[in-house]
């Protein structure tokens, strides 16, 4: 650093090319995407070299690359944090919309459910919300298989019927 | 466009830096902004009449020493922390001796003084524009330094922006020092002060903003 900064060419492209390397490895180390680290070494060595003024050559070379090196790296982040934030504020409210319809869903079933007749009511939770088999239902009630399933559809359609009621 | 290209762009252009290119830079705009300073304070509220008698008397010198001290500590701070990987170091804390011993001197003098003086040395003749003169009169140094230092590379933006302030407040003050007539060290140490202060606070809040480079 100090011949390029009398103005060897040479020396300058040569310390540039070995700079490259560790500074590359340092941003891709904190930088998942290999495009963004490769424009943040880019635009390190430009910084570099138009502040080249700032480096006392009576300090350590590197401790001068790696503050200019850090710098760009919390600019960065202070950018795409911001970036990013904008298309977050949505999908949360997108969420907390999707939740409140589920729930309300739910209230309604429920409530259309209480209609029912309790044998019923337990026999449609247990086959259609809770997803047993028409087998299971039958042992845990102590029914026959056919009269579950009578009983499912004779439920099914009669909160079908409330449901055009409530309309 | 691909590094490799980029480097041998870089490497083509380079000419010889200048030695101490910093202190230069800052010098620059330090320097520019104390000549529009000056002249503002000529123009707008002239030197003081007595000045050649005045120069007689230690008060005066006072005054210089103590703006002029902060100044040039300063002045040392900025020159390292308008580098990436600049510390403070020694001139951080010293920058508060110059302070602390105005402060024993105010409180020296008022213990002297009988009861009835201590208002009048605090407060002086002119205690309600002093601070807001000095602010005035370092607004250009302040331009002055915070463009010189958007040529290098500060990276603690905030300390930078609060040391550029205080030091334009310092030689703000060694400005007005020439139009004040105020002799009392308590007056200087609490309104002068407070003018050096209230610039170093604008350059802290300024400096993060203003001092962002690419």
């Amino acid at each position: 650093m100090v011949r390029s900064l009398t103005g060897d060419g040479a020396a300058y492209a040569e310390l540039l090319r070995k700079l490259q390397g560790h500074l590359r490895a340092y941003f891709a180390r904190r930088i998942g995407r290999a495009a963004e680290a490769e424009d943040l070494l880019q635009e390190t060595l430009i910084a570099m070299h138009t502040r080249r003024a700032t480096y006392d050559p009576s300090r350590p070379f590197t401790a001068w690359v790696y503050a200019i090196a850090r710098y760009k790296l919390i600019d960065h982040f202070r950018r795409t944090k911001r970036r990013a934030e904008d298309p977050l504020d949505d999908p949360d409210m997108l969420f907390a919309a999707s939740d409140a319809e589920a729930v309300e869903a739910q209230l309604d079933v429920e409530r259309l459910l209480h209609r029912l007749p309790e044998k019923t009511r337990k026999l449609i939770r247990d086959v259609k919300i809770e997803g047993l088999s028409t087998a299971e239902a039958a042992a845990r009630h102590a029914m026959s298989e056919s009269a579950v399933k009578v009983g499912v559809h004779r439920g099914l359609k009669s909160l079908g019927a409330g449901v055009g009621d409530e309309e | 466009m691909r590094t490799d290209d980029l480097i041998a762009a870089l490497s083509a252009d380079i000419e010889p830096a200048r030695p101490r290119a910093v202190g230069r830079r800052l010098a620059l705009g330090l320097g520019i902004g104390a000549v529009v300073s000056a002249a503002l304070m000529v123009l707008w509220l002239g030197v003081r009449a007595d000045l050649m008698q005045a120069a007689m008397t230690p008060p005066f010198w006072m005054k210089f020493g103590y703006s002029l001290s902060v100044a040039a500590l300063g002045f040392g701070l900025i020159d390292r922390l308008a580098r990436p990987d600049g510390e403070g170091g020694i001139f951080g804390p010293l920058i508060f001796a110059p302070l602390g011993f105005m402060i024993a001197m105010a409180l020296y003098r008022l213990f002297q003084a009988p009861d009835a003086q201590r208002m009048a040395m605090v407060m002086g003749h002119s205690s309600q524009v002093c601070a807001r003169n000095i602010v005035v009169l370092s607004i250009p140094i302040f331009a002055g330094l915070f463009w010189s230092l958007k040529q290098l590379a500060p990276t603690r933006l905030t300390l930078a922006g609060a040391v550029a302030g205080t030091l334009a407040g310092a030689a703000g003050t060694f400005i007005y020092a020439f139009h004040c007539n105020e002799s009392a060290a308590p007056f200087v140490a609490v309104w002068y002060t407070l003018g050096i202060a209230a610039v170093g606070v604008v350059g802290a809040v300024f400096g993060r903003v203003l001092l962002r480079w690419q």
